[in-house]
Parts: structure tokens; C-alpha cells; sequence
């Protein structure tokens, strides 16, 4: 299934109402598309340890319903910007798998043929604008995007994800300010999993709940339960709307957690083990899967959907595998035009 | 003032520059602080918000990280934006912006994402403003592959370098200097439209190479005059840019004149003067019949004193003087 599409939920209705007949298949793309997130992550993991991924990665495992629920509320021409954590964004709006793998491997097959890495995975044919290594530093450049794409007119929104940790960088706010200024048609999607790199969000920022960061900038903020995919699609769906018809900026918070720590072989030791385990439970293909069975999809489906997953990742890192590295005039290449 | 005329100042050649780049491509927009209605704190602007509306000249707030990333935005989106930062020395503020983002995105990007971004920076000293209002900034990025780097000296330059850097495909920096604002220079609007990365020769000579940029093009041409009166004939260069810098047109000229004496308004070290003697040395050494000098500012903050403000600029009679040193 690599080869597959992501599947717009664009021009859908909006409606969730039990009985909805679009949900469970919009559930079941979407949970699809989590398997093949977490499934990609483990197997970057596992390269990682044999010693064939070079320099870091920063994985999401557990944070795999915020890429996707927003993702599902977007149009194909939409941007989006992102982070160093950024596999899952990237895969949730349908970059190549191989492409993927061999980008994060350093080979000439990446999307970015290898000068970029784990952290900067960019397809601009998919709206994948930029995938920011400086903390904070996407979110200005969303907000021209956002500019760009009201000047234009024609109702195309820009999306940009950040961390926790980015609440207290000067970029954010500057950009959070000049979005509002001009009444930019961006959505700030915050994904709060509790730490900036070791520390916990308590002790760099006087509050845990980032939205009200937002408040100051007179947008329109909301925390959201990020574990849950429907529940994050729900509220950038909204965003987005709000965005298309002219209504300005508005920031979710993303309340999430990241499985493992923060890069490469950070066991995360930081983070109380009873903490850990409560968020372990409320992992979000398990609530997604619960809420499939809820309506109806027979865990049979399911397992087939997590085995299919892991096959096509699979396949696509063995593929990305058999990819040389770079040729050496790649070195020079691509400076300036 | 219609382009036909045959003299502009420098403010009005980059002015019309903006003006007919916007007439010409929809897609060029300005961003800074106060360049709108109020046409820019050294009226660069005056004007094209009148004719172009806010859309297109956006006054922004005082955040210089903010709007030039959102300026790089509008470049990824298919905009020309063009970024006025009100001193050059403003950039500190946006740098990571500048350095990490703006001029790696082609290359980050596998040349999918090329960045056709102007940022113009109002340089340079004798306008009395300190330290932290006076710097010329043009070799802070001179180690950022991925930037492009002019700086203009007389009108002429500044129309056809500004068109240039509108219409190039990557990130330029296009450095101007206060100080030359209301010099007015001949011009023709079909003129000379150098591109980016050439040289000009201001003055021809046989006897010593003067190279400048800037404010330090006049002091050089000066300079040339002093030394005229003493029968020594210099060449006054003009880099025009300094990324790519014209290596050809200095080095052709050190092997005519055998000398070689940079001139430029920033502390010498880390300066471009110290890069181009070193390529001049290592292409032209048989053709050199003295060490090359450089000059520049004191290893120092610019002083706000007139008095020590001027001490630190290279004069005419210090660039004279030493170039007469070395031929002598």
C-alpha cells in the first residue's frame, strides 16, 4: 500500500453523527494511515540501531493522530510546514515511503535526494512546504504562505505544526501577531507533548495549557485531545473553515505525548514512569481502534490493516535500502540557480 | 522625475527600480516597517503606496524575524517580495531567518524550492547613529552559501542592481548606504543593466588598483584625484557585488597595475578585502610588485562623536597616502 493515495476528506460533510455511513471508512482511512506512521517510525527505530541512519532522527510514536486528523481537514493545494519531528506529517499528507526512507538514510533516491535528512523532508507537489530544524522558524514563513494564499484568493490555508517548546521563541510570537495582524488564513497546530527536548513544559513555561499563549494574539484557541484522531479532524476542520471564509488565524493545542524520547538514543528517563504509562494507554491507534470496533469493524480488519502497514513499510525501506548514496556532484548542487 | 532624465539620486533610482519591477510583475511586493503611507523612514518608498495600495507595500510591525520569514513565504508561494529592513544592521534580528532558512531552501529542497527573495538593507556611517545604526554589514554573509550579495555606489547601480536582484531566482541582499541617498549620478533607464557578480571599472589606471564598494567608491575616486596631482594613476574598482565576487576584473586589473589596495567600510578582519587579496595572491602573485593593503574601519564599535566618527572612515588623503606608499 505505499503506492496509495491519502485520502481527502475535503469536500465531505463536516458531520460526525452516529450513523454517520462516511465515518467509519474516514476512521479506517485514517487509522490506515496512523499504522503506517507508526509502523515507518519503528522501522526508522530499528535502522537507526543498525547503525544506518546517520547523524539523528526524531521519531512520533504516539503523536500520530495530529498529523492525520489535521491532514484529513485539508485540501491537496493547502500548505503545510512542520518540524524536525516530521515523518509523520509528511507521510499523513502522502509522500512516497521509499522516498522517505532513502531521504532519512542519506541516499539519492530521498525526496531531497539526500541533502536534507531526517529533518528536512520538503515535497513541494504535496503542499509539504518546509520541515524546520530551528525551533520556531517554520511558523513565520507559514504566515506568508498564509499571506500568499490571500492575496491569491482563492481560499487555500496554511498549516504549520511546532512543539511544546516553541511557545517562547520570538518567532512564534512575531508570527503569531502578524497572522493576526493581517488576518492570515493559517491554522497554528501546537503539539504539546509536555517536553521540549528533556524539560517539561512546566518548567520553561508559567502555564501547561498553551492556548492561552494565543489569547494575547485575539485568535481563536483551543485545546484538543491530539490522542484522538476524530477529535483533532473536528477541530482543524473548523480552523481550516474559519481560515478559507476569510476569518483569520486560530491555534490548536495538541495535548500528546511522544513514545519514545526525544532523538536518537534518549531513553526519555526524564518522564515519570506512571506518566508514561498513562499516555501508553491512551495511545491513539488504540482509541481509534476502539472507536472502529465501537462502530463495527471487526478486529480481524483491523489487525489485516496494521499487517498490511507494516509490509509496505517493509517493502519501501528495502527498496530505499537498495538506493546508492548521492553522487558527488550533488555536493555543489542546488547552492543557487 | 521621469526616468528620461539624466540625473537621479541613488533614493530615487532604487525607488524607480521598485516601482517599475512592480509595474512590470505583479508579483513583486514590498514588506518592512513604515514603508507604506509613510513612504519609509528614508523615503525610499515614497509613493508606491499610493500607486500600488497596501497589498502590495505592506508596513509591518517591528519584527524583523516575523516579516522576513513571512517574505519567504510569499517567495516559496510564487511572490517576489522584497523585504526592506530600515537599518541594515537589523538583520541580527532576523538572522536565522536570513542564514538557516532563506538561503538553504534550494539546497535543503533538492532545488525544488528556490527562493527569489530581496532584502534591502539601509547601510553604512557618517550619518551619526552609533554603533548599532551604522554598520555596512556586507561581509556578515559572506560565509552563507546560498546568499547573493550587492551593494551599490551611484544610481545607475542601484536601478539596474535592484532589477537584477528582483528578477534573480535566489536570495539577494541589496546593501545601500544612507549616506548616498540624496547623491544624485547619471542615468539612463536603458543603460547599463549590470547584472549580478560584475565589477566596474570607475576609474582606469595603470599604476595601483583601488577597490571599493559603497561610500568608499567616491572616497577612492578621490583619492585617485590626489594622487593624480602627485602623477600616480590609479584604477578605482567598483565591486558592485560581493557574492559572487568578480574575481576576473580585479585580478585582470592587478596584472596591468601590480598593486592592489581594498578599501571598505567594516573592520578589515573578516572583511571582504582580506578574501580578495588572498584569490589575487594566489592567481596574480608573479604580477604583484608590492603586498597589497587593505584598509577599513578601527577594530571597533562606530563611535557616535563626529569628530571620532570621521576619524574611523577611510579618507581620501589615508587611501591616497597609502597607495602613494606603495608605488613610491
Amino acid at each position: 500500500m505505499t503506492s496509495r493515495k491519502p485520502r481527502s476528506s475535503a469536500g465531505r460533510p463536516a458531520a460526525e453523527r452516529p450513523g454517520d455511513p462516511t465515518l467509519a471508512g474516514d476512521l479506517l482511512a485514517m487509522y490506515e494511515r496512523m499504522a503506517q506512521i507508526r509502523e515507518f517510525e519503528e522501522q526508522v527505530h530499528t535502522l537507526f540501531l543498525k547503525d544506518l541512519v546517520p547523524g539523528t532522527t526524531h521519531l512520533c510514536q504516539g503523536q500520530e493522530a495530529v498529523a492525520v486528523g489535521v491532514a484529513a481537514a485539508l485540501r491537496r493545494d493547502d500548505y503545510t510546514t512542520y518540524t524536525y519531528r516530521g515523518h509523520g506529517h509528511v507521510l499523513a499528507r502522502g509522500m512516497d515511503m521509499v522516498a522517505a526512507f532513502a531521504e532519512i538514510m542519506g541516499r539519492a533516491a530521498g525526496v531531497n535526494r539526500g541533502k536534507g535528512g531526517s529533518m528536512h523532508l520538503t515535497d513541494r507537489r504535496l503542499g509539504l512546504m518546509g520541515s524546520f530544524a530551528i525551533v520556531g522558524a517554520g511558523l513565520p514563513v507559514a504566515v506568508g504562505l498564509a499571506r500568499a494564499a490571500q492575496l491569491d484568493g482563492g481560499g487555500r490555508v496554511s498549516v504549520t505544526f511546532f512543539g511544546d517548546g516553541a511557545v517562547n521563541i520570538g518567532a512564534f510570537h512575531e508570527a503569531l501577531n502578524l497572522a493576526a495582524v493581517w488576518k492570515a488564513p493559517v491554522v497554528f497546530v501546537c503539539e504539546n507533548n509536555l517536553y521540549g527536548e528533556f524539560s517539561r513544559v512546566d518548567h520553561t513555561t508559567p502555564f501547561e495549557d498553551l492556548a492561552r499563549r494565543a489569547t494575547a494574539y485575539a485568535m481563536p484557541a483551543e485545546p484538543v485531545d491530539g490522542n484522538d484522531v476524530l477529535v483533532v479532524r473536528r477541530s482543524a476542520r473548523a480552523a481550516v473553515e474559519r481560515a478559507r471564509a476569510g476569518g483569520g488565524p486560530s491555534f490548536l493545542e495538541c495535548k500528546t505525548y511522544r513514545h519514545r524520547g526525544h532523538s536518537r538514543s534518549d531513553p526519555g528517563r526524564y518522564r515519570p514512569s506512571e506518566e508514561v504509562a498513562a499516555w501508553m494507554a491512551r495511545d491513539p491507534l488504540l482509541i481509534a481502534q476502539a472507536k472502529l470496533v465501537e462502530l463495527g469493524v471487526p478486529d480481524a480488519q483491523l489487525e489485516a490493516v496494521r499487517q498490511a502497514q507494516r509490509a509496505a513499510v517493509a517493502r519501501a525501506s528495502d527498496a530505499a535500502l537498495a538506493s546508492p548514496p548521492p553522487g558527488p556532484d550533488e555536493l555543489e548542487r542546488d547552492v543557487v540557480g | 522625475m521621469s526616468l528620461a532624465s539624466a540625473e537621479l539620486t541613488y533614493r530615487e533610482a532604487i525607488r524607480y527600480a521598485l516601482r517599475d519591477a512592480m509595474r512590470a510583475d505583479e508579483r513583486v511586493l514590498l514588506l518592512g516597517e513604515d514603508i507604506g503611507a509613510a513612504g519609509g523612514p528614508f523615503k525610499v518608498t515614497d509613493g508606491l503606496f499610493a500607486e500600488f495600495g497596501g497589498d502590495r507595500v505592506m508596513d509591518t510591525p517591528i519584527a524583523e524575524t516575523g516579516f522576513v520569514g513571512a517574505a519567504i513565504g510569499l517567495a516559496l508561494a510564487g511572490y517576489r517580495p522584497v523585504a526592506e529592513l530600515m537599518f541594515a544592521d537589523f538583520a541580527a534580528v532576523a538572522w536565522d531567518q536570513i542564514v538557516n532558512q532563506a538561503a538553504k531552501y534550494r539546497y535543503l529542497s533538492a532545488g525544488q524550492m528556490p527562493l527569489p527573495l530581496v532584502i534591502r538593507c539601509g547601510g553604512g556611517a557618517g550619518a551619526r547613529f552609533a554603533a548599532q545604526h551604522s554598520q555596512t554589514t556586507e561581509s556578515w554573509y559572506l560565509s552563507v552559501p546560498g546568499l547573493k550579495v550587492v551593494a551599490p555606489s551611484n544610481p545607475q547601480d542601484a536601478y539596474a542592481l535592484l532589477r537584477a536582484a528582483i528578477d534573480d531566482p535566489d536570495p539577494v541582499v541589496y546593501i545601500e548606504h544612507k549616506l548616498l541617498y540624496p547623491a544624485k549620478g547619471p542615468f539612463q533607464p536603458d543603460g547599463d543593466r549590470v547584472g549580478i557578480g560584475s565589477a566596474r571599472v570607475a576609474r582606469a589606471g595603470h599604476d595601483v588598483t583601488l577597490v571599493a564598494t559603497l561610500a568608499m567608491v567616491p572616497r577612492a575616486l578621490s583619492a585617485a584625484e590626489h594622487l593624480a596631482a602627485d602623477g600616480v594613476d590609479a584604477e578605482v574598482i567598483d565591486l558592485r557585488s560581493l557574492a559572487p565576487l568578480d574575481l576576473p576584473a580585479v585580478v585582470e586589473s592587478v596584472r596591468r597595475t601590480g598593486r592592489l589596495v581594498t578599501i571598505e567600510e567594516q573592520s578589515v578582519s573578516g572583511g571582504w578585502g582580506g578574501n580578495l587579496v588572498a584569490e589575487v595572491v594566489a592567481r596574480a602573485f608573479d604580477a604583484l610588485d608590492a603586498p597589497p593593503e587593505r584598509l577599513g574601519l578601527p577594530e571597533a564599535p562606530m563611535p557616535f562623536s563626529p569628530v571620532l566618527e570621521d576619524a574611523a572612515l577611510p579618507s581620501p588623503e589615508r587611501i591616497a597616502e597609502v597607495a602613494r606608499r606603495m608605488v613610491g
